[in-house]
């Protein structure tokens, strides 16, 4: 380690130890303990220091977060996709939008949703057609959106709409702030195969935005979506907050808590669309000596996939920190993963066997194995398609061709659903 | 464990790597391959001599080098790569390996500097005429010194000087003995293989004189630790010409046209070369971690060499499966160079036991058994 780097750490580590010192009160109120992260810029450090942040660079923003974590302090809101909407606004949003928006995306006050996706587009998330028509004063929106958390109890949405259908389909799309609460907006649960509804239909029925609710330029929407879109990816979307096990005395920690289990509610099921190899791992160790063979082959396939998957995210996560260039293995974890849940369903079901035809508190472990058989199908579709996945494998790592195009004309003229 | 190779480890991958790009082509392995040594001696001679590589995980004290298993893996994945035809896999891997872990150390310094200096070579020989690589497939016996019976499928047996072999006592325990290859009573023959680029023989032993390696240690756990350690390094061998043919089927799928666009355009083909580079990617990441495992003493390296080996020759078949099938009629033709490949893959998936074997075993040795009873069938007794 190089003396003037690690030295810039040390005074970085002091200083934010010194402001929480001075600051952190865990009786303090959230919101108004946010305001106070935001105003000195500690809470979103990696931020612009005219916007809330520090201009941090992001290598140093761990040790912020570990003298965070050191004396429990919390931190800005992180669930839902907030803070999506806080980055794309931030690198394609007006002043003015900032200055409405991004205070209150820390705080944690305003819920955001994010309508992408279409029932006539899913995969080809730029083929949207709900549209946004200016009337000479502000844009009125038709249309239907699918797949949205928390639409139900959102205050701004992000919305991807089509304004000129007369050129190519991602050069006619532009990217709005929508007010959710408003007549022309109607969220109706979408109930899931398993069960659950933890997305949202949303209609538009002359729906109003204001003209300053414009993202970037008129045109640029498929760029903006592009921007939120690589936020997710590295996991700036707030799914993988996870509710304190024990809460330390201090009301802010409750508050905290109840916001969390809130934006987690809809994700409850996610473990279980993932296969639980957990509930595999616990049984192969200690099962005795009876075994069915073509069930033991079938658990070693699925342990083995788990294990060698780990090992690959590990090479992945070892070459980025050593600074050599990527390898094909960072880009093979979601279609490793489908893989893990399908292979981890089967041996589920052969595990349980007729008492895989039950469910609820018939079924084997309370229904969790009925969850999981029902919920797996979900891992290979949604955040990108095996199929779209493999094509991105393909053609980005191993160079391969792209397929010619259909799509490529004016968008009125495109074939659609 | 280290999920990231070192600079040291990239620099000898690169230095092998280009080594046999000029030594080993497809025209040196199909010339290789007819000959009945089956390598090439002044190659041999510059890889032990000039590069050292014959000597690589052998201690320094026995005329080695003195680096890990995790250096002999690197090695090993880039003769898997270019198939090299040449004994390394036998003499280095084997029987060294073999040698490190049962010689006594007087022993170790009388046998060892030969074979790393690559002037002698050694080969193992466990399997007999039931395909077994373990301690039940055993039958040869030993008295007062002298063994007899009939060892196959034993790598380049017909071209070792030293046999390191596997026999029983007269008290059925195991032991491990070292053969010279010349003794009376030796008879040698070369098996036909399915793939020529790796040569086995059968021996047939009567009343050879044999000096047994050292004495004190558990010949049963010491044999399935061996095995274990030939697994990781096949493994790696494995992922190593499983590589070469994903390359082959890419570069392959750009360049050829058909319905006015490259064959690799196609969905079905792109699709096909994502999978395989999945599996492909796991079964590199099970080969490495295991070496490292065997590197470190680790004691879950009974475990990993089963991931290791049943995972690699899966990604194995399959590369060469796919890779056939997008060269589509060519691939099936002696000229193109896939069914070295192909071959070389079937031959791994098989040699010291098949993927289902090490699923099997990897299984028992996590102590897991799925019950039959659980679900109501009725339970079937395992050996």
């Amino acid at each position: 380690m190089n003396g003037s780097m690690s030295d810039t750490q040390e005074q970085l580590r002091a200083e934010v130890r010194a402001w929480l010192e001075a600051n952190w009160n865990p009786d303090a109120e959230l919101v108004a303990w946010r305001n106070r992260l935001a105003d000195s810029g500690w809470g979103m450090p990696v931020w612009p220091s005219q916007w809330y942040g520090r201009d941090l660079p992001q290598a140093l923003a761990p040790i912020v977060d570990e003298e965070f974590a050191r004396i429990d302090a919390v931190g800005v809101a992180k669930t839902g996709i907030r803070l999506l909407a806080g980055w794309t606004l931030l690198e394609h949003g007006s002043d003015a939008q900032k200055e409405t928006y991004l205070r209150r995306v820390l705080t944690g006050e305003d819920v955001w949703c994010q309508l992408f996706s279409e029932p006539g587009s899913g995969s080809d998330l730029a083929g949207a057609t709900t549209r946004a028509d200016f009337d000479g004063e502000r844009w009125v929106v038709n249309g239907q959106k699918v797949w949205t958390t928390s639409a139900h109890h959102a205050d701004h949405g992000l919305l991807l709409a089509r304004t000129d259908w007369d050129v190519p389909k991602h050069q006619g799309l532009s990217y709005f702030v929508i007010d959710m609460r408003q007549p022309g907006v109607e969220v109706r649960p979408l109930r899931q195969m398993n069960g659950h509804a933890s997305f949202n239909q949303v209609f538009f029925t002359d729906a109003l935005v204001p003209s300053e609710n414009l993202v970037s330029k008129v045109g640029n929407g498929w760029q903006v979506a592009l921007t939120t879109l690589m936020y997710e990816r590295r996991g700036a979307g707030g799914s993988r907050a996870m509710p304190r096990t024990s809460l330390p005395p201090g009301r802010i920690y409750v508050e905290e808590h109840d916001e969390i289990v809130t934006s987690l509610e809809p994700y409850k099921w996610y473990p279980q669309r993932a296969g639980r190899v957990d509930l595999v791992e616990a049984r192969a160790g200690n099962l005795g000596d009876d075994a069915d063979p073509e069930v033991c082959q079938e658990v070693a396939r699925l342990l083995i996939l788990a294990r060698t998957a780990e090992w690959t995210a590990r090479r992945a996560r070892a070459a980025q920190e050593q600074g050599r260039p990527q390898g094909p293995e960072g880009s093979l974890g979601k279609l490793a993963g489908s893989d893990i849940a399908r292979q981890a369903s089967h041996v589920h079901t052969l595990l349980a066997g007729a008492d895989a035809m039950l469910a609820g508190s018939d079924g084997p472990m309370d229904g969790l194995i009925a969850e999981i058989l029902v919920s797996v199908p979900a891992t290979s579709i949604a955040g990108g398609t095996d199929e779209i996945q493999r094509n991105i494998i393909a053609e980005r790592v191993l160079g391969m061709p792209k397929e010619p195009r259909m799509d490529t004309g004016p968008f009125r003229d495109v074939k659609r659903n | 464990m280290q999920f990231a190779f070192t600079d040291e480890q990239e620099q000898l991958r690169f230095a092998v790597r280009r080594f046999l790009a000029d030594k080993s082509p497809p025209t040196e392995v199909r010339r290789l391959m007819e000959t009945e040594s089956g390598y090439d001696a002044e190659v041999w001679r510059q890889l032990a001599g000039d590069l050292g590589l014959t000597a690589v995980h052998v201690p320094e004290a026995c005329g080695g080098q003195g680096f890990s298993f995790a250096e002999l893996a690197i090695i090993v994945e880039e003769m898997g790569r270019s198939l090299l035809c040449a004994p390394y896999f036998s003499s280095t891997v084997l029987a060294a390996t073999a040698i490190m872990e049962i010689g006594s150390t007087a022993q170790k310094e009388e046998l060892l500097p030969a074979i790393a200096a690559g002037e002698r070579l050694a080969t193992l020989a466990v399997a007999e005429a039931g395909g077994r690589w373990d301690a039940d497939g055993i039958a040869c016996r030993v008295l007062d010194g002298r063994l007899t019976g009939t060892k196959r499928f034993v790598i380049d047996g017909h071209i070792a000087d030293l046999l390191i072999v596997v026999a029983r006592e007269p008290t059925d325990a195991l032991s491990f003995h070292a053969v010279s290859a010349d003794s009376p009573g030796i008879v040698r023959r070369p098996l036909e293989t399915l793939d020529p680029t790796r040569k086995l023989a059968q021996v047939d032993f009567d009343r050879v004189p044999a000096i047994r390696l050292d004495a004190d240690i558990d010949a049963e756990a010491a044999l399935s630790r061996v095995l274990d350690l030939a697994a990781v390094a096949l493994a790696n061998e494995m992922v190593g010409g499983a590589q070469w043919l994903l390359e082959s089927a890419v570069e392959y799928a750009k360049l050829r046209t058909q319905f006015g666009r490259a064959v690799g355009s196609f969905q079905a083909i792109k699709h096909t070369c994502a999978d395989l580079l999945l599996a492909v990617e796991l079964a590199k990441s099970a080969a490495y971690y295991a070496a490292d495992a065997a590197a470190e003493n680790d004691p879950e390296l009974p475990v990993l060499a089963c991931i290791a080996k049943s995972a690699a020759a899966d990604a194995y078949m399959r590369a060469a499966r796919d890779c056939i099938q997008i060269h589509g009629g060519i691939g099936f033709t002696w000229d193109n160079d896939t069914h070295l490949w192909f071959k070389r893959a079937k031959s791994s998936e098989v040699l010291f036991g098949t993927p289902s074997l090490y699923r099997e075993r990897m299984m028992s040795r996590i102590g897991g058994a799925i019950s039959r009873g659980a679900r109501g069938g009725t339970p079937r007794t395992k050996k």
